[in-house]
């Protein structure tokens, strides 16, 4: 049974990926995404997925966006038209898979189905017992730091690469190169 | 008649099929890094949709609650979330260098700047 916030909010989510994919301006697309961001994590909360809604808000539509301005700062905000031309082979492309997936998605569990293969492993185990094995009421806390941990940990030893990939790629040396070309790039402006 | 049951489905393969065409599409290497989350966004939807259940409320122990939905797929999600902002990050900082490096973020033009330096 879908109510009706579910049905309003996936559909704007929708118009709003059309949007971004519309806008020349890289700025408002950027801006959009902290929208849809925001709209899924709206969406989450529907779904009773509480915990990834507010990382889905706080990561999703806070540091994604930031990261992104940032980027658009030291980069350019337009997309030149001149290489952004509608194609017709990739929307071709496109149109083909999502039937193939629509197509597979007949033989999908209804949504909210209790009898679907998903419910029936280890998520009734975690359900019963995470009060007594863990005694942490938030089922989903006890999973990511107990029973599940090593992904957690798995997480972490990602986010640690990806951060020192990008220190390697903005920090140390590169910055002073940075400062240097910028420093000649206005005395040759000034000149 | 339409199946609501896989109204959720369908607008998740819509959204990654828009990710998709932004992603194969466009030149602007920012705006596949956003057809890349808009990609990413659908299939955390996916998984979080499989895990509704009927009538159940947020995994959260509570009395007075007997069904719950199932808390795996959150878990999971929580993850890629994270992760996806680290790859999203490092992906950003390898568009900045190479903005410093070429002067524009446009493929086919950091191609024909390629090809006058190096026209073999």
């Amino acid at each position: 049974m879908l109510d009706i916030v579910h049905l309003v909010l996936f559909t704007f989510l929708a118009v709003v990926a059309v949007a971004i994919i519309r806008l020349k301006d890289l700025f408002a697309a950027v801006m959009l995404m902290g929208i849809f961001s925001l709209l899924s994590a709206s969406l989450f909360t529907v779904m009773d997925a509480v915990d990834v809604a507010f990382t889905e808000a706080a990561v999703g539509a806070g540091i994604s966006t930031i990261l992104m301005l940032a980027t658009l700062a030291l980069t350019e905000s337009e997309e030149e038209p001149k290489y952004n031309r509608f194609k017709i082979l990739p929307l071709i492309a496109v149109v083909l898979t999502g039937a193939v997936l629509v197509f597979a998605t007949f033989d999908m569990p209804r949504y909210g189905d209790p009898e679907a293969p998903i419910h029936q492993h280890v998520a009734p185990h975690y359900i019963e017992h995470t009060d007594d094995e863990i005694g942490v009421p938030n089922m989903v806390t006890a999973v990511l730091a107990s029973y599940r941990g090593y992904d957690t940990w798995g997480e972490t030893t990602v986010i640690f690469t990806a951060c020192v990939g990008v220190m390697l790629l903005l920090g140390g040396h590169a910055i002073v190169e940075r400062f240097r070309r910028r420093r000649k790039l206005d005395v040759e402006g000034d000149s | 008649m339409i199946e609501w049951g896989l109204y959720n489905y369908w607008v998740v393969i819509f959204l990654m099929m828009t990710g998709l065409y932004v992603v194969i599409s466009r030149g602007n290497l920012i705006k596949k890094i956003i057809g890349l989350n808009i990609f990413q966004v659908s299939v955390i939807m996916f998984y979080v949709s499989m895990g509704k259940v009927r009538g159940g409320t947020a995994p959260i122990d509570a009395p007075g609650f007997e069904i719950y939905s199932n808390p795996l797929p959150h878990v999971l999600m929580l993850t890629a979330i994270v992760v996806g902002v680290a790859t999203t990050a490092l992906a950003l900082a390898i568009v900045v260098r190479i903005g410093e490096e070429y002067g524009t973020i446009e493929e086919d033009k950091i191609r024909e700047i390629e090809a006058e330096e190096h026209p073999n």
